[in-house]
């Protein structure tokens, strides 16, 4: 059986554009997403929105870990958030969105549904 | 309801003030109703810390009256003084005719100094040292003579001399007794001291009584019995205290043969309604010139109002303190008044050291002792008195007791009576883990501080370490990390962490990190791997605002600016469509550009000839001035030029916190410069440097650090001070912040620095001026840099795949002509927000 593929990837930017441990915002279908990369080369990709600031400002946060977990810290007032799952570590129960994303031939790609 | 009963207190000094507040914290239900009459025009200030008002503590530093202290249920009357007690109709009468009835009278009325009766002795010119107006008064005298002496070497006159010094007076101390501090030091001791204070500058004159004071021209021609005379501007009396019992002996209460009103173990007078405490009363035929057994009187006396049975038996008569620099302490039966007691003595005249123990005629227990110029086992030692002794006597003295054993009824803080129980408790139930919280919870280490390092080894002992470590991914804290930074050579994060820390790090470490390496000098903040390092403000060489945008400030050294700067700051503003606002410290702060906007910003301000003004980093911000010598009729040198100087020196240098300083031209002050970490006031004979100053959530006013100093030494000091701060100061502690931990460490944070930077005793003062020559000479423009850096200015965008665009959330109104951020949807942060997995 073949399981068609209906996400639409959107090409952001090339792998290299990326910094490790730094994010970039990107415009994808309307909306804004923060797209890093680890120190590892492994990508993530969260609603750029913060959500206690209310401002699109996630991209622009210091990426570290906490324990095993990949994270990026609010730059406005520092809650953290983990890259895997989009929650945030400090206050439970808040949460962005996190999204798809993949390289190919060298194309970072998101997916927003 | 039962009703409120009336309590009154008579005197708002420490002790009075004590004394409310044991009733509130005992008294939730409100039992009592209390008002205090001070006589004072203010409320009740640190006594203990009086001297420190004269080298800049302020007012209201030194106050005790916490905010809310007084409510519906107390109330606090100042200016005020109490005239009669009418005990029959059980009402006081005050000096503006009020009327106020009693349920229980409690006075508090302290001491006035005593002053003999010498001839000449209220001649102008003639001084008490024990009120903010004393101060106040001697303060203005010594603005125009040049010596002053001080009658009475005890503890207090060796403070007020101490004052007279700090006020840049040639000072000397005439004391009756054959030595200083006769009260507390035996002869050996008060040899010591008498050497050390000597050596600091202070004359003493012992075994001299003062027979004559007469005004001479332009000041007062002491007269003593040996037929000597001495001449000086000002004579300030410190020759003990006595009880102010007026008003009790008036009412008819029993007082004292000489002075002090009697009072039994409940601190109740012969009037069952009426009470004394502090220095005012006579407990157990004795009266106590020292805070901590006034306070124990305030807790006996509110225990009792609220039915407890509490009794003030017998003081501790400890007293440890610093003076002129030397310590001085002594405890327990100092004089060996005990029947066959032995005295164990260390002396070492050279190194000005004198130590000796008292311990019973079979050495199994200690009585007491006294120490001078070094009391470091003091506190430990204190509560061991009474105690089985744990090692022998010559090994206590020369090392020190080890306080493992320290039981839980020993006392630690002898001011606030607080116990090793206690504070064993506030660590482990209240989960205290540092000494302020320590200080917070059971008051500990508040008035004299002398049980600081005490507290501390208790925190130890129970496991609680003082934490250094910087956060989950390094162990160490930032002092340490600066010195593994500099002395390994590391010069990226990744090998930092991989050999020194753990994990991948974060917006603690991270940005620690990044400020080492750029005090250090790694190149640009934002080259290589450093950029993954900076918080936002340093990523984007601006502040962030609230709605995601950011803000510009070019420097403007000093404050100076030509027509045509103002004219290229304000097309700018205009062309790019941002708020202007004047800022503190004198420049001007374009708020609103997007992240894509900043680079042709910078461009724009960089081609008029403007820098970045690093008001974005943990770094100098600015260095205010006024005007100076140069335009104002009051200036006496050019602070102006200066200011310009030293901001032009220290720009750009990256610190644990952000650095502000300030210049002003004369002691007018007008550039605010004591509430800066660095603040340079001319002196008709140069400048004087002041340090730990900030505005802030805790304001606190720089302290005079050196005086009368050239262009060349002030920069020398500033370097040393600043370079020193950058490498030893804590993640975002403000200089005033680092000196109060140095105090906690070395005693007297201020003198420790004196010590390193001036004395040069670590011998670092030459490391810390090249460091900071390196610093001076490597500097470059942050903006300009960008500015030629394609790949730089390619991070420059607000959408990575849509560099030309701008970000649709970023909406203005206008207010008053300008744009500010419009007021999106309400914020939601909560439970209902979804959370989307892969």
């Amino acid at each position: 059986m073949t399981v068609l593929d209906v996400r639409a990837w959107t090409v952001v930017c090339r792998f290299d554009r990326l910094l490790p441990e730094r994010g970039v915002a990107a415009l994808v279908g309307g909306e804004q997403v923060a797209i890093f990369r680890t120190h590892d080369g492994a990508l993530f990709a969260l609603a750029n929105r913060d959500p206690f600031s209310d401002a699109y400002v996630l991209s622009r946060g210091i990426v570290g870990s906490r324990g095993a977990v990949p994270t990026v810290a609010s730059p406005m007032h520092k809650q953290v958030f983990s890259l895997v799952t989009g929650e945030c570590l400090d206050e439970p129960g808040v949460a962005v969105p996190v999204y798809e994303v993949r390289v190919r031939d060298g194309d970072v790609e998101v997916a927003v549904p | 309801m039962t009703t409120q009963r009336q309590l009154v207190v008579v005197g708002n000094g420490m002790v009075g003030q004590r004394l409310v507040e044991a009733v509130r914290q005992r008294d939730p239900e409100r039992r009592w109703r209390i008002t205090v009459l001070g006589e004072e025009p203010r409320p009740a200030y640190d006594r203990v810390a009086l001297t420190s008002y004269l080298t800049g503590t302020t007012e209201a530093e030194l106050g005790l009256v916490p905010d809310g202290c007084y409510d519906g249920d107390s109330e606090l009357v100042l200016g005020e003084a109490v005239t009669r007690i009418d005990r029959d109709a059980r009402v006081v009468e005050t000096s503006a005719g009020r009327v106020v009835p009693y349920d229980a009278l409690v006075l508090a009325t302290g001491s006035r100094p005593f002053v003999p009766p010498v001839p000449g002795a209220d001649l102008d010119g003639c001084f008490v040292y024990r009120t903010i107006d004393d101060l106040d008064a001697i303060r203005d005298r010594a603005g125009h003579v040049a010596s002053g002496v001080v009658i009475g070497g005890g503890l207090l006159g060796l403070e007020a001399a101490n004052a007279l010094l700090s006020l840049g007076l040639s000072a000397s101390v005439v004391e009756f007794a054959p030595r200083l501090m006769p009260a507390q030091v035996d002869q050996g001791g008060g040899e010591v001291l008498r050497r050390k204070v000597e050596e600091l500058g202070l004359a003493a004159r012992l075994d001299t009584a003062t027979e004559r004071i007469a005004a001479v021209d332009g000041g007062l021609r002491m007269s003593f019995a040996d037929g000597s005379s001495l001449d000086t501007g000002l004579v300030v009396f410190s020759a003990g205290i006595r009880p102010r019992d007026e008003l009790a002996r008036a009412a008819g209460l029993a007082v004292g043969e000489r002075g002090g009103i009697v009072v039994d173990e409940a601190c109740r007078t012969s009037d069952p309604s009426i009470w004394a405490i502090g220095e005012c009363a006579l407990a157990g035929g004795r009266v106590y010139g020292l805070v901590a057994p006034g306070y124990e009187m305030a807790e006996v006396v509110a225990d009792r109002l609220l039915g407890g049975d509490a009794a003030f038996l017998e003081a501790d008569m400890s007293t440890k303190l610093k003076l002129l620099g030397v310590d001085v302490a002594s405890f327990g039966d100092a004089h060996a008044a005990t029947a066959d007691a032995l005295e164990v003595v260390y002396a070492d005249p050279v190194g000005g050291v004198y130590k000796k123990l008292v311990v019973t005629d079979d050495a199994s227990r200690l009585l007491g002792g006294v120490l001078v110029g070094d009391a470091s086992a003091y506190a430990a030692l204190r509560t061991m008195v009474g105690q089985p002794l744990t090692d022998t006597p010559e090994k206590l003295l020369l090392a020190g007791p080890s306080t493992s054993d320290l039981g839980d009824d020993a006392q630690v803080c002898s001011c606030q009576n607080v116990s090793a129980g206690a504070i064993r408790s506030a660590i482990h139930d209240e989960g205290c883990a540092d000494v302020a919280s320590i200080k917070a919870c059971t008051r500990a280490g508040t008035v004299c501080g002398s049980c600081v390092p005490l507290l501390k080894t208790l925190l130890t002992q129970s496991g609680v370490e003082a934490n250094p470590a910087l956060c989950e991914h390094f162990d160490v804290g930032r002092a340490e990390l600066f010195d593994i930074v500099r002395v390994t050579g590391l010069r990226t994060f990744s090998e930092i962490i991989a050999r020194h820390g753990r994990g991948r790090g974060c917006d603690i470490c991270k940005p620690a990190i990044a400020s080492i390496l750029a005090s250090l000098g790694s190149g640009h903040i934002l080259d290589g791997e450093q950029a993954a390092l900076q918080d936002t403000n340093d990523a984007f060489l601006a502040n962030i605002q609230r709605n995601g945008t950011y803000s510009v400030v070019p420097r403007v050294p000093g404050g100076e600016l030509t027509p045509e700067g103002l004219i290229a700051i304000g097309e700018v503003a205009r062309d790019f469509g941002l708020y202007s606002k004047i800022t503190g410290g004198q420049r001007i702060d374009l708020l609103g550009a997007r992240v894509e906007q900043l680079p042709a910003i910078w461009k724009r301000l960089v081609d008029a000839g403007f820098e970045s003004g690093h008001a974005y980093g943990k770094a100098l911000r600015t260095v205010k001035s006024c005007v100076g010598s140069t335009w104002c009729r009051y200036g006496v040198q050019d602070s102006t030029s200066l200011a310009i100087m030293l901001e032009l020196r220290y720009r750009g240098l990256r610190a644990p916190h952000k650095i502000k300083a300030g210049v002003s031209g004369c002691a007018r002050e007008c550039a605010e410069a004591r509430s800066k970490d660095v603040g340079v006031i001319a002196s008709e004979n140069g400048w004087n440097l002041y340090v730990g100053g900030n505005g802030g959530f805790r304001p606190r006013h720089a302290e005079l650090f050196a005086s009368d100093l050239s262009d060349a030494e002030l920069v020398r000091l500033v370097d040393r001070f600043l370079m020193f701060y950058v490498r030893t100061a804590d993640r975002l502690q403000r200089t005033a912040a680092w000196i109060e931990a140095l105090t906690e460490e070395h005693g007297d944070g201020l003198a420790y620095l004196h010590r390193v930077l001036v004395e040069d005793e670590l011998g670092v003062c030459a490391d810390l001026e090249a460091a900071m020559d390196r610093h001076a000479g490597s500097y470059t423009d942050e903006w300009a840099a960008v500015l030629d850096d394609e790949e730089k200015l390619s991070r420059f965008v607000s959408f990575v795949n849509a560099p030309e665009a701008p970000d649709p959330s970023i909406r203005f109104v206008t207010e008053r002509g300008q744009i500010r951020p419009a007021d999106g949807a309400p914020v939601v942060a909560g439970p209902t927000l979804e959370v989307v997995r892969r």
